[in-house]
């Protein structure tokens, strides 16, 4: 019997258990009667006695499909003959997945009588598996069934047991996501700890030269495998330096408006269209970036003989990927993070305070700027370290607008790389993941994950210091 | 009573009115009688003057046909049930109304015999002129030195540090503050008690030298001790402003008032002076609202 249609009699199963208990609970309640001298309604029995039956029985289906195929294995494993049990990692593990394709039913493979035999073996195993499997089942949703029927007592409360269940069950929903990012924690931790093994650390956080290429063979050419990743911080940094610049003052400037000066129609207007620009697709900046503001930016500062600039440096030299194109496309792409957290503080500032200050015959510029914003900057501040977190983590534009060159410089017009673009640019393709190229990435995420996880910490405690002001 | 104001009509008009405060709040014209202010509303040596004064939100009217006059260093209390109209009223008079977009005001609102409402009066130095403190003390997140010196500020009142300094002190000895506050003039506003961040807002109203000061509740949200202070305050300031003050307490009124307006679902009904409208008002109406018949 399949796992479906074990699944199917569970169902079955716990549908009765249900009626079962419903029906017994509304027996005793008319002998005693009246629903009323139950401790609970009979739809509670019902779901006590369904959720015996499906607790368990589900439990133990998950853990057989869990389990099941291993546990063959180890038996089979266990009764090699000699000569196989003596072959090699590799060949063994070739021999597992024949013996798996043939007992799967895939005719096509030729394979020698001993291997037939495995399969054969593997086959009668499964078969014995399932049926174990289908008659404890069966026999464990008779006995649970029962059992629920026999717990079924006027004051037995049911009512407080389903409320127990179902706050375990919201319970597990929650820690999903947290066992979820625990375990990418980990998984980046340990690939990072086996890089570490083979670059130190030291060299790794502190180097300045990136080029991750490792040499095949030992007289290779351009193949150094330097993992400094200074110029990748760097241009992280000139990068998210730029969407700054351009985010903050306007993000900012825009929630002023909309807040203190825009009148409803405006106000109607304006935020859903920030708000489509923050649903437009990282990708979609992407190509905006490389294709239209990228050869802008060069046709329009290329060759440029800048009066002071121009003495020392010559004509300006502007590169086809330039880290200003990524920041000034990222900037925009960040505006309306900016202006709506900004918004959201500035609201929340009083009305008092600002009747407060125009009753002294201050004009709104003037609250603006000496109550409004003091008021509202911590709240601000925190705004705009979540936009530099998430301005740090963006990787699609410049994966598509800046090049993979790791330079270490602080000049816009030139190609600089970041942490993410090299994160996918070492993991995209075919890779084996046990080179230090590969685990590279693991490291750089890390890092990566440290600083946005402190800058994130930072802004929610600012914004939180803030909230306990005015709550 | 005074029976050549009322006739017998009128008066069961009115306790119609006074059964259905609650009832017919929205039915205005419950009170359609009441046509003219009784009592003394107008001053010789009016520092205000308001006639004919209607304010809407949106369709709604919210004052009807006030006429009043505020006298030169008087206090005059308007008093009245919630949703009387008297804080719009107040509003209205250095135009925070302003800030409401749906509020219109017609008639003729006067400070020294210029229109507040021309539309070529500057609103900034009107309000500068007149000063609002306000029911829920609204100290900005300052050091209680730049609370009060805000005003000046904005005013360019002083351009050295010591003239400051000294609006600063002046502003806050008037307003009974000083002599709590001077060794810690730079700790922020808001770390002081209700009725001392109340006083503190009343300095840094009068630091820009307002001629008029409306005061919308100053109390309401303070216990009887700060609020006895704040009342001996008024006393003293009323020797050099002009008063309005919005008031729920009667007692308040009592107290710190020269004259006392009564307001009632948007109308004027009674201005005397205040020893008259607590003793023998000429309405009715009144009457009942400081009897406690409604209110």
């Amino acid at each position: 019997m399949s796992f479906s249609t074990l699944f199917v009699i569970i169902l079955v199963g716990i549908a009765v258990a249900y009626v079962l208990g419903r029906s017994r609970s509304l027996t005793i309640a008319g002998r005693l009667g009246g629903i009323k001298s139950l401790h609970s309604l009979p739809f509670y029995y019902g779901t006590q006695a369904a959720l015996w039956c499906a607790i368990p029985c589900l439990i133990l289906l998950a853990l057989w499909a869990a389990f099941d195929d291993s546990i063959i294995r180890q038996i089979i494993l266990q009764h090699l003959s000699p000569e196989q049990q003596n072959l090699s990692a590799q060949e063994l593990s070739l021999l597992l997945n024949t013996v798996e394709s043939i007992a799967s039913g895939v005719s096509s493979i030729q394979a020698s009588p001993e291997v037939m035999a495995i399969a054969d073996r593997v086959i009668s195993l499964r078969q014995l598996s399932q049926t174990i499997l289908a008659v404890t089942i069966i026999c464990a949703l008779v006995l649970l069934a029962a059992w629920g029927w026999v717990k079924v007592k006027p004051e037995y409360r049911a009512r407080n047991g389903v409320e127990r269940v179902f706050m375990l069950f919201l319970l597990t929903c929650s820690t999903l996501a947290i066992f979820t990012t625990v375990g990418i924690v980990f998984s980046v931790l340990f690939e990072s700890i086996r890089f570490f093994g083979m670059i130190p650390i030291t060299e790794f956080l502190f180097g300045t030269h990136w080029s991750p290429q490792l040499a095949i063979r030992s007289d290779q050419v351009g193949s150094s495998g330097a993992f400094g990743a200074i110029p990748l911080f760097t241009g992280t940094m000139l990068i998210s330096l730029i969407a700054m610049i351009i985010a903050v003052p306007t993000g900012l400037m825009t929630a002023i408006y909309l807040s203190e000066y825009a009148n409803n129609k405006v106000r109607a207007i304006v935020k859903p269209l920030l708000e489509i620009l923050a649903g437009i697709p990282t990708v979609v900046y992407g190509f905006f970036a490389a294709l239209t503001v990228a050869p802008m930016i060069k046709n329009a500062l290329h060759g440029l003989e800048l009066p002071l600039i121009s003495f020392a440096i010559g004509p300006l030299e502007v590169s086809g990927e330039s880290a200003l194109a990524a920041g000034l496309v990222m900037g925009v792409m960040i505006i309306p993070f900016v202006s709506s957290l900004s918004d959201d503080v500035i609201n929340a500032v009083p009305q008092s305070l600002r009747d407060g200050s125009y009753g002294l015959g201050s004009t709104q510029s003037e609250t603006v700027k000496k109550v409004i914003l003091p008021a509202a900057l911590p709240g601000i501040v925190g705004a705009i370290l979540l936009a530099v977190s998430r301005a740090i983590g963006e990787t699609m534009i410049v994966v598509m607008a800046v090049g993979t060159a790791a330079r270490l410089t602080m000049n816009p017009l030139e190609s600089v790389t970041t942490v993410t673009v090299q994160m996918t640019t070492l993991l995209i393709g075919d890779h084996e993941f046990d080179s230090a190229k590969t685990l590279a990435a693991f490291a750089l995420g890390l890092v990566l994950f440290v600083i946005t996880l402190g800058l994130n910490f930072f802004a929610l405690r600012i914004v939180k210091k803030y909230r306990e002001q005015y709550d | 009573m005074n029976d050549d104001v009322l006739d017998v009509a009128d008066v069961r008009a009115m306790n119609e009115v006074v059964q259905q405060p609650v009832v017919a709040k929205n039915k205005i014209t419950d009170i359609s009688e009441i046509t003219e202010t009784v009592g003394i509303p107008f001053a010789d040596n009016a520092k205000m003057s308001m006639r004919n004064v209607d304010v809407f939100y949106g369709e709604k009217q919210a004052i009807f046909d006030v006429n009043l006059d505020i006298g030169v260093n008087e206090v005059i209390a308007m008093i009245g049930p919630s949703g009387c109209g008297k804080s719009t009223f107040l509003r209205c008079l250095n135009r925070m109304n302003d800030t409401i977009d749906i509020c219109k005001v017609t008639g003729e609102l006067n400070l020294e015999g210029q229109n507040i409402y021309d539309p070529k009066l500057d609103v900034v130095p009107l309000r500068a002129r007149v000063g609002m403190v306000f029911q829920k003390p609204n100290p900005f997140p300052k050091s209680i030195y730049d609370n009060v010196a805000y005003g000046p500020r904005i005013h360019g009142l002083a351009t050295r540090r010591a003239d400051m300094d000294e609006i600063v002190e002046t502003s806050l000895r008037r307003a009974g503050l000083w002599e709590e506050v001077k060794d810690r003039l730079h700790q922020p506003g808001t770390g002081l008690s209700g009725g001392q961040q109340q006083r503190l807002c009343i300095a840094r109203t009068i630091a820009v030298s307002p001629e008029v000061i409306l005061m919308d509740e100053p109390c309401s949200a303070l216990d009887p001790i700060a609020t006895a202070r704040i009342e001996e305050l008024i006393d003293e300031l009323s020797e050099n402003f002009t008063i309005a003050i919005v008031t729920h307490s009667m007692q308040q009124a009592a107290r710190v008032s020269h004259r006392t307006a009564y307001f009632h679902l948007g109308k004027l009904v009674e201005v005397n002076e205040t020893e008259k409208v607590f003793t023998n008002p000429d309405h009715d109406l009144t009457e009942s609202y400081i009897t406690g018949r409604f209110g």
